[in-house]
């Protein structure tokens, strides 16, 4: 693969709102394999969870991680963040390889490198109060000093919290005002990077854009950079700079968010793209429309070639005996697929 | 819906000022407040609201599937093809889940039984509503429901067990079961929430051609807009455990007439085009154990401006033009002007005229 073309740098030019330059994270040819046994004597076998995964962000840039549940996607942002170690491959956090640093080495990494849970009902303890979830990073690396109760209270405020709330238990708010508090926390040890997994699926549609927006001005404000691992693809339009989508355990299309959402080139990309509800009654029968058949096949046991062969469209006869390469191939984006060309592209609704 | 001019025998569900009230130790919650609407033959109508918003407890309540142990009380009025079923004895009520009504959940182990074969499980639902011809007849149908909903190698599959099932094929067969004896009335509680996008997609197809092979109406009870966009005929827009608004799908999509579904659709990011920034409704669902008084709504709406009256009296769900209803004191300063605009905005992106009657 070209590593020129994975560099915020090297992608051609599209959105560039609040990007800083550089690059944060960069991740090469992360492979994550599970040893499992089905059942207590059943023969081992290995989930192949992650497999040749490569990717950057850029300082101030959101790359979206999108796919179907059991992609993988998660588990990248797991291993991003060494809460699993890579069965093989790199993880440069800021210059930093981090792949294999061991947990002492990692303290310091992970004060600027945290996670945002999908679920705030789940990641909060429940007895402690909004102040003492706020601080307890600060505690924990010794920096909860004099200015913490104002660090606490300016960090409530930034994420759209009333200061005057901190001595409440997270029961006491709302789903949307437990995810704020989530995020403070996750801001409190003034991190370069987010790693958000679904932060927003969990909660009413009504709040949902409260969070996309509080996020949009957290990376504006503070130079953020985020990976945001999500299924909901126009929430991933919304706030991505780039977008990787995954399909068993493999990125598949990586690009510039236009680039991807505009002119998808792998097979499935477009049929994940015309997957998604319409958004207006008048769209429902919507021409072109990709339906694809079939399940998503086991982790267990994937697909020889082409993982997507066998819910493929378009698939020949290569495909079920040769992997494709994710590269360039005359395009825009990087796309895994034999068959993908330059110039054929593929026209999303509502832009016939 | 309601239109006035239907025939009554047109109208095969007919809810009339329905309450539910959850009775707790820490006091009522009203999830459902004077809640009424109708579903004609083959009509097709969607529930949306949020958590809270009475949606699943109105539609629950409807054929008694409450829990009783909450000591829920219900109050109203749901006639089914001009019966109350509120008032139903247990074996009326019987014949008519899997029979005249049948219900589709989220969970679809929530009514596949574990340990049972699924071929065994659809028999046993034919032959309880009385399938004629037998047990071969039974499974002759069993396996060519499987087939409707698309489930590869029936035969096959009829003498597996639910867990052999993947997701998307189990909601498959919970949609079998529920075509299995004909119903005049579908009623399905979040369908798809727990499916990934592509089966999703497949998922709606099948309830599409259930829904055509049968010739039953059906009740859509979600939170998700696209899946009202794909399915519904009718849509029924519920906040705080009241009906805010009702209208034709076109209509409600194209001219919504009520501040919250105008707010829930301009907050959606979309797929097809660069939004520059969400505009999303402030604050948070109401807690219906303490709901704000008068307008649930009013204190998220920026069309109130401050008005007290929003502060103080329920607004009536009254009808604004044919069709449409809306619990609005205001709904008439959404500007005609301002929706007409939209309306010929939406017409024009997606190349489909809008028709007045929506349909």
């Amino acid at each position: 693969m070209t590593t020129s073309a994975l560099t915020p740098a090297g992608t051609p030019a599209g959105s560039s709102m609040g990007r800083a330059g550089g690059e944060i994270l960069r991740v090469e040819n992360l492979t994550i394999h599970f040893p499992v046994r089905s059942g207590l004597l059943g023969p081992r076998q290995t989930v192949q969870a992650v497999n040749d995964v490569s990717f950057t962000i850029g300082r101030g840039e959101t790359l979206g991680l999108v796919g179907e549940s059991g992609c993988g996607k998660s588990t990248t942002g797991l291993a991003v963040i060494r809460r699993l170690r890579p069965t093989s491959g790199r993880i440069v956090f800021d210059g930093r390889d981090i792949s294999t640093a061991s947990r002492s080495a990692l303290r310091p990494v992970r004060r600027n490198m945290q996670f945002v849970f999908q679920d705030p009902a789940e990641s909060l303890n429940p007895r402690m109060t909004t102040h003492e979830i706020i601080a307890e990073p600060l505690r924990i690396h010794g920096r909860y000093d004099a200015a913490g109760p104002a660090k606490v209270a300016e960090l409530m405020e930034r994420c759209g919290l009333d200061p005057r709330w901190s001595g409440r238990l997270p029961h006491e708010f709302s789903g949307g005002q437990r995810q704020r508090i989530g995020i403070a926390r996750a801001l409190a040890l003034d991190p370069s990077l987010l790693i958000l997994d679904e932060p927003v699926s969990a909660l009413d549609v009504s709040v949902q854009a409260q969070i996309v927006n509080l996020l949009v001005d957290l990376q504006r404000d503070l130079g953020l950079s985020y990976l945001f691992i999500a299924h909901d693809l126009a929430v991933v339009r919304h706030i991505s700079h780039r977008v990787a989508v995954m399909y068993l355990g493999r990125i598949v299309e990586y690009g510039e968010k236009d680039q991807i959402y505009r002119s998808p080139r792998h097979p499935y990309t477009q049929a994940l793209l015309s997957s998604v509800p319409a958004h207006t009654p008048a769209e429902r029968n919507r021409p072109g429309r990709i339906k694809l058949t079939g399940d998503v096949p086991s982790p267990l046991d994937p697909p020889s070639g082409c993982h997507f062969h066998t819910r493929c469209p378009k698939a020949i006869d290569r495909c079920s005996h040769d992997d494709p390469a994710l590269d360039l191939r005359g395009g825009r984006q990087l796309v895994a697929c034999h068959l993908a060309e330059p110039g054929a592209d593929h026209q999303t609704q509502g832009e016939r | 819906m309601n239109s006035g001019s239907d025939a009554r025998d047109d109208v095969i569900l007919e809810i009339r000022d329905l309450e539910v009230t959850f009775h707790g130790d820490d006091g009522s919650v009203q999830a459902a407040d004077r809640v009424s609407f109708t579903v004609r033959r083959g009509e097709t109508v969607a529930v949306v609201g949020e958590s809270g918003s009475g949606k699943s407890a109105s539609v629950l309540a409807v054929l008694q599937l409450l829990p009783r142990s909450g000591n829920v009380e219900v109050r109203g009025s749901v006639r089914l093809d001009g019966r109350e079923l509120l008032d139903a004895d247990r074996r009326t009520l019987r014949a008519v889940r899997g029979g005249a009504v049948a219900m589709i959940f989220q969970d679809p182990m929530t009514s596949l039984n574990p340990v049972v074969r699924v071929g065994k499980q659809l028999v046993e639902m034919l032959r309880e509503h009385r399938y004629p011809g037998g047990r071969r007849a039974a499974e002759r149908r069993a396996v060519e429901l499987l087939r409707v909903v698309g489930i590869p190698q029936p035969e096959l599959r009829m003498r597996q067990f639910p867990h052999e099932f993947s997701g998307g094929m189990r909601q498959r067969v919970m949609i079998a079961m529920a075509i299995a004896n004909e119903p005049s009335l579908l009623i399905a509680d979040e369908p798809t929430t727990a499916l990934d996008v592509t089966i999703q997609a497949q998922v709606l197809d099948v309830l599409r051609d259930a829904k055509a092979a049968t010739g039953a109406a059906a009740i859509v009870i979600t939170h998700d807009l696209g899946v009202v966009a794909e399915l519904a005929d009718t849509v029924v827009v519920m906040y705080g455990g009241r009906v805010v608004e009702t209208g034709s799908a076109e209509e409600i999509f194209a001219a919504p007439r009520h501040p919250y579904t105008i707010g829930l659709m301009a907050g959606l990011p979309r797929l097809d085009a660069d939004v520059d920034r969400l505009v999303p409704i402030p604050g948070s669902p109401p807690n219906l154990a303490d709901p704000p008084p008068g307008c649930r709504f009013h204190p998220r709406c920026t069309l109130r401006a401050g008005r007290d009256v929003c502060a103080t009296e329920t607004p009536e769900l009254r009808e604004i033009a044919a069709g449409r209803r809306s619990a609005c004191h205001f709904t008439e300063e959404i500007s005609a002007e301002e929706t007409a605009a939209e309306a010929a905005r939406v017409s024009e992106l997606t190349g489909v005229p809008l028709t007045g009657d929506g349909r």
